[in-house]
């Protein structure tokens, strides 16, 4: 019987979720899934290949396996890992392409015209396509999700398990479907949906089920805001998020260089939830309702509207969190000042982030108090931004325009802020010492960390001149 | 992996909730490419705060979503390699509890309150085979997998156990319509 999505059904067979069909169409065996797609860096994978080598054995699939080199790089424009002034950094890269030399897994490491964030280049590659399977030693896989594909993170144990045999032994997560009510309101983001999402769901919210997507806020979203959403799917305790495919998707996959041609479109258009599939969690969200929005506390849950003000700490944790943060309850969130503004991150480096940053500050100055940076997802974003002038429109503003990696989001490359800086991030995460030992992230869009930077404190992007 | 079935002794307490990875291995320690060596760097910045006190104690109670944000195994690395064999939690982060099952570090689901007793107890039994911990004053039954909970108490190795049904792998392969994209062809 071969596995396709919308193979032979009994009439009146119980309607399935998304979820349902592209995890049933990969069960090789109960509880052991194929891999279609594996995704490989340089920090999660040397100890993987390690016990392979001393195991013996192979990559099973190497055509469906493709590494780049993001965490460690720097981005001032190194073009190869002997350029790497960090020992370590250095040796982590040359390990990652000395083993995928080794075992014939295709790389694009530092220098290449196609390295960058590995969940940027995934899908600008045209290698994340709709009902796959896809995985990586990174929690943030879930982006590949806003393609109807089935992503999620794993540790190094697994990586190894699937370079050796492109399967997986997992139990199926529960499903959650996340359903918005009405259209996002003007200068609200795909950031602010699911930072809004998750501090209402919580972050623990989401464990032990895949999320998917729904509504029309969701299928008003370009391909780049649809990634938002899911790539943070992992910061509200969600183990995937998915959105199914539509002419949005397909349109933005077809002609990429890894994309089939033609695109098999009747398959990937039955990639959708049916009519009375059940989920064993359904929350319901008005996208109407939402603001702009910025994180205060030290999860990316500790949340709020840019109009509020620092909320009272309701237990030890979030009062820690305040402490951290050197708030005080009460603060309007637009007295908050910022020292640094960093733009990027596998959330939000993509050429629609960058065009709707640059709209902010096209023409305007940033703050003399502020250090802003702007880091393009993608060796591929970055001159697609340079052909559009884009970095002349962030340089003339005052900001430092970078090379392609994770940079600032976790700080492993030379871009850490200080002890005690406050950051206005496009990242995903505002753990304490995430960006730096001792800095302060607020989590915000790439709009809101714009004008942030102009005016050197959060504004409300919706009535900012 | 070795395998575990009981792991008895002192409970060190981390009383806080939402704990993430970034705390417990910050992101300077992933450099290395070498899995062990990370105990020494067990939540480094937190260790510095005034009144920290976490003994490595084969057993480790914490509070809700231990483990929480990156996917990162040096972090299960790290508190194996600080000495702690179980850890004990109202609820961990999906991506850090299954990384804990593939080393051998055992994750506990108690209710909350049961949790706080264990804390209190300050000594605790953990019995997989069982699946009951046990503490003075009290005991809780927990759930497990029952094919994690096998791998567990055998100790195997998960390769080597998905490598028996290869040709159930191959035959899916053979099977399949869909072209997968070939990454291989964009060098």
């Amino acid at each position: 019987m071969p596995k396709t999505l919308n193979g032979e059904r009994p009439a009146g067979a119980s309607p399935r979720s998304l979820f349902d069909k592209i995890w049933e169409a990969h069960e090789v065996a109960e509880s052991l899934l194929y891999i279609d797609l594996h995704l490989v860096h340089e920090v999660t994978s040397p100890q993987a290949f390690e016990s392979l080598r001393l195991a013996g054995r192979p990559v099973r699939r190497p055509d469906r396996t493709l590494a780049t080199a993001d965490h460690n790089v720097p981005t001032d424009g190194s073009t190869a890992a002997a350029q790497i002034r960090d020992q370590l950094s250095r040796v982590q890269v040359e390990t990652l392409e000395r083993n995928c030399r080794e075992f014939g897994v295709p790389a694009h490491s530092i220098g290449s015209a196609h390295q960058g964030i590995v969940h940027v280049i995934g899908p600008e590659l045209g290698v994340t396509q709709p009902g796959m399977t896809i995985v990586c030693g990174d929690s943030h896989t879930s982006t590949h999700g806003a393609f109807g594909a089935l992503g999620f993170g794993i540790g190094t144990s697994e990586v190894e398990h699937v370079l050796a045999t492109q399967t997986l032994q997992q139990r199926k997560p529960k499903a959650m479907r996340v359903r918005y009510e009405g259209e996002l309101g003007y200068g609200v983001t795909a950031k602010d949906l699911i930072l809004g999402t998750i501090g209402r769901i919580g972050v623990a919210g989401g464990v032990g089920h895949v999320i998917e997507y729904a509504g029309p806020a969701i299928e008003g979203l370009s391909m780049e805001g649809r990634m938002t959403v899911c790539n943070m799917t992992i910061e509200g305790g969600g183990r995937a998020g998915m959105i199914a495919p539509d002419d949005t998707t397909f349109e933005w996959v077809a002609g990429r260089d890894a994309a089939p041609d033609p695109l098999p479109l009747d398959d990937w258009r039955a990639l959708r939830t049916d009519d009375g599939a059940t989920f064993d969690t359904e929350v319901v969200i008005d996208a109407g309702e939402l603001s702009p929005q910025v994180t205060w506390g030290t999860t990316p849950g500790m949340v709020t509207d840019v109009t509020a003000a620092v909320p009272e700490p309701r237990d030890e944790g979030e009062q820690r969190a305040l402490a951290y943060m050197a708030l005080v309850a009460g603060t309007p969130i637009q007295d908050i000042q910022v020292d640094r503004v960093f733009i990027g991150s596998c959330t939000n480096s993509r050429i629609g982030d960058l065009r709707e940053a640059a709209e902010v500050v096209r023409g305007r100055r940033v703050a003399s108090s502020v250090d802003a940076m702007v880091v393009p997802g993608s060796q591929q974003v970055k001159a697609q931004a340079e052909a559009e002038g884009l970095d002349e429109v962030f340089r003339a503003a005052g900001f430092d325009w970078r090379s392609a990696g994770c940079s600032m989001c976790l700080g492993m490359n030379p871009d850490i802020a200080a002890p005690g800086e406050r950051v206005a991030s496009t990242s995903n995460r505002n753990f304490e010492g995430r960006q730096g030992r001792g800095a302060r992230s607020h989590l915000v869009s790439p709009k809101m960390a714009a004008a942030a930077a102009v005016e050197g404190r959060f504004v409300d992007i919706r009535g900012w001149e | 992996m070795k395998a575990i079935h009981t792991v008895r002794g002192p409970v060190s307490v981390l009383n806080r909730n939402d704990v993430d990875t970034d705390q417990i291995i910050p992101k300077q320690f992933l450099k290395r490419v070498e899995r062990t060596g990370f105990g020494e760097f067990l939540f480094y910045d937190w260790a510095k705060e005034p009144g920290w006190d976490l003994p490595p104690n084969p057993i480790l109670a914490t509070g809700r979503n231990f483990g929480s944000g990156s996917s990162r195994e040096h972090a299960p690395w790290a508190l194996e390699d600080y000495g702690f064999e179980a850890v004990i939690a109202p609820s961990f982060a999906d991506i850090f509890y299954s990384n804990c099952t593939k080393i051998g570090l055992l994750p506990v689901v108690l209710a909350e309150d049961e949790v706080r007793a264990v804390m209190a107890a300050g000594e605790a039994t953990v019995d997989l085979e069982a699946q009951r911990v046990s503490w003075e004053g009290g005991e809780a039954s927990f759930e497990i997998d029952p094919e994690t909970r096998r791998r567990l108490l055998e100790g195997l190795d998960d390769i080597g156990v998905t490598l028996q049904q290869v040709e159930a792998i191959d035959a899916y392969e053979a099977d399949r319509e869909r072209s997968g994209p070939v990454t291989t062809s964009l060098a």
